[in-house]
């Protein structure tokens, strides 16, 4: 059952390509774009690329930013003593470095700290703070933190830094992945209703053909024409508008995907810039067009066939 | 002519057609077709000579009664026989049926490129044949660029550029000036003339004498009233009244 629907699908993309490939003689001099319905064609193609491309990058964003976090936990030692501060910043390190697991831990430097708080505090005059800062130990676990070795942690550096607070990296951004978790879901809703419609709209372009068609197929018919021979002038058609708006709208697409990961990565985001889209991503969204083409050269096959054997 | 050891190019016997589920337009039709003759089939509008003839070029079923074409039994034949029936067949349709976005010249050359003639043998005998129907300067002219009596033209050189066993035309004569209808009569029997069998379809009495040999049936409401089903020209009165302009 399987078998037959894979084959017939296989032997229609290949009879339709055949007859796009000019190699076979034409029964039909015709080779162009008829109606609107390509560009119905590409401007579905595009969107569905460029949500895909979207649910793609967010995707791989949220994955790539969570594993670099996963490991990452922090430790404040919020003291306001700055020499018991710094003793007790320079235990936790030394504990942390003992404790199985930890495969980094070291102390962000006062001008790195600095650096991060000035945009909230403004540039300050000197050592003599108003408002203390706590020291800041950035580490980082082989594994990724979880309930339990994080309260492990815990118990530990607070035996020698009583001041300390520790804190998974990840737990900042909770909201955060919360949120692009959603808009993935969004991108995916998106997606598979644009396919659907892209879809509908390839049906509609086929039957759309097919009226265009009708005489010259039901000629051909007529003069002797085979199944095989009609249906082959039939696909070309189909063919024709199918890959010509697949293409456009694949172009079109791109260009908006390219646009916007430009705009993204001058952000820093790092969108595409940055390889948020690897190339099996960017094969996927080859593949949209491509899928088009497949549903359209089905879909015209099982036309012209129901419509022929109607005609004896 | 012929004798009955010719055997038969097309037998309809008590032949019935309806569309759907109204009354019969063709009931209890039989006659035989012997090669090489010339027949005209001749009626009242809407007497059922395009249905008749729509069931001798295979484009329809009957819904009851046997047709055997070519020596076989035409209405059990598998699907897949009926396109190399078809090409020995020469149909020229009443509304013409031109592929509207392609020229004359490939208008007619198509029966030819649906049997597979190479491209370099049949660009000779479609000019050729153009030029007999008078259209050598309209090659490249679309059924829409045409008048009426041009197109009809193209649709009578692409019925017969391959050579058919039968030709079939539907008032094949209806949009032309009598002279022109003269012109295309002598082109059928020309054909005939070389062993095609020709039927045509016409409501023009005039037609009928204009090929002495022809041999008519005359469709009545759907029936063959002659038992025979074929008559010989000059018709009986009874068959043919005098002065009808209709038939
Ligand atoms: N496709 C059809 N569906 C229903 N009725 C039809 C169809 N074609 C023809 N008829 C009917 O069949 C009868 C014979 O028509 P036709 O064969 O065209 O006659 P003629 O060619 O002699 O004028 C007419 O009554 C016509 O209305
Ligand atoms: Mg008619």
């Amino acid at each position: 059952m399987v078998e037959e629907a894979t084959s017939s699908l296989s032997r229609s993309v290949a009879q339709g390509l055949r007859s796009l490939s000019g190699r076979e003689p034409e029964l039909i001099p015709q080779a162009r774009l008829s109606g609107p319905m390509p560009w119905v064609i590409a401007i579905m193609v595009a969107l569905t690329v460029i949500a895909a491309a979207a649910g793609l990058a967010l995707s791989n964003t949220a994955r790539s930013a969570s594993d670099e976090l996963s490991g990452g936990i922090t430790v404040q030692v919020i003291e306001a003593n700055p020499a018991e501060r710094d003793r007790q910043a320079r235990a936790a390190v030394e504990r942390l470095k003992r404790v199985p697991g930890v495969i980094d831990a070291h102390v962000v430097s006062q001008d790195e700290i600095e650096q991060l708080i000035e945009p909230w505090l403004g540039a300050r005059a000197g050592d003599d703070a108003e408002i203390p800062v706590p020291a800041l130990i950035d580490a980082r676990l082989r594994e990724s933190v979880n309930g339990e070795n994080l309260g492990a942690l815990r118990r530990s550096v607070r035996e020698v830094a009583p001041s300390a607070r520790i804190d998974a990296q990840s737990a900042w951004l909770t909201p955060v992945f919360g949120a692009i978790d959603s808009l993935r879901w969004l991108a995916v809703a998106l997606v598979l209703l644009l396919a659907f419609a892209l879809g509908a709209a390839v049906v509609l372009a086929v039957r759309n053909a097919f009226g265009t068609n009708r005489d010259t197929i039901e000629i051909v018919h007529l003069l002797g024409g085979t199944d095989t021979q009609v249906a082959r002038i039939f696909q070309r058609s189909v063919g024709f508008d199918a890959v010509g708006g697949g293409t456009v709208g694949l172009v079109l697409g791109l260009i908006v995907v390219l646009f916007f990961g430009r705009r993204f990565s001058d952000l820093g985001a790092g969108l595409v810039g940055g390889g948020a889209l690897q190339w099996y991503d960017w094969a996927l969204l080859a593949l949209v067009p491509l899928a088009g083409v497949v549903l359209a050269m089905v879909t015209a096959r099982i036309t012209v066939q129901r419509a022929l054997r109607r005609m004896l | 002519m012929h004798t009955a050891t010719d055997g038969e190019i097309v037998q309809f016997d008590n032949v019935g057609l309806r569309y759907g589920a109204d009354r019969e337009v063709l009931s209890d039709v039989s006659f035989t077709l012997f090669p090489g003759s010339f027949y005209f089939l001749t009626g009242a509008s809407g007497a059922g000579k395009t249905s008749l003839l729509r069931l001798l070029y295979l484009a329809q079923r009957p819904s009851r009664g046997m047709i055997r074409m070519f020596g076989t039994d035409a209405i059990t034949l598998p699907r897949d026989r009926l396109p190399g029936f078809r090409r020995r067949l020469g149909v020229v349709f009443q509304d013409f049926r031109l592929v509207q976005h392609l020229s004359a010249f490939d208008n007619v050359a198509l029966p030819l490129r649906v049997a597979g003639v190479a491209e370099r043998e049949l660009a000779k005998p479609v000019a050729d044949m153009l030029d007999w129907v008078g259209l050598a300067d309209r090659t490249h002219a679309r059924p829409a660029q045409l008048s009426g009596g041009e197109q009809q033209r193209v649709a009578i050189a692409r019925a017969v550029i391959g050579r058919p066993e039968l030709l079939v035309a539907d008032e094949p004569t209806g949009n032309v000036d009598p002279d022109m209808a003269v012109k295309l009569l002598r082109l059928f029997e020309a054909l005939n003339r070389l062993g095609t069998t020709v039927v045509v379809a016409t409501h023009d009495v005039h037609l009928l004498k204009k090929v002495p040999d022809s041999l008519i049936m005359r469709l009545d409401k759907g029936r063959l009233p002659d038992p025979t089903g074929v008559l010989r020209y000059p018709p009986r009165p009874a068959a043919f009244p005098r002065g009808g302009g209709e038939l």
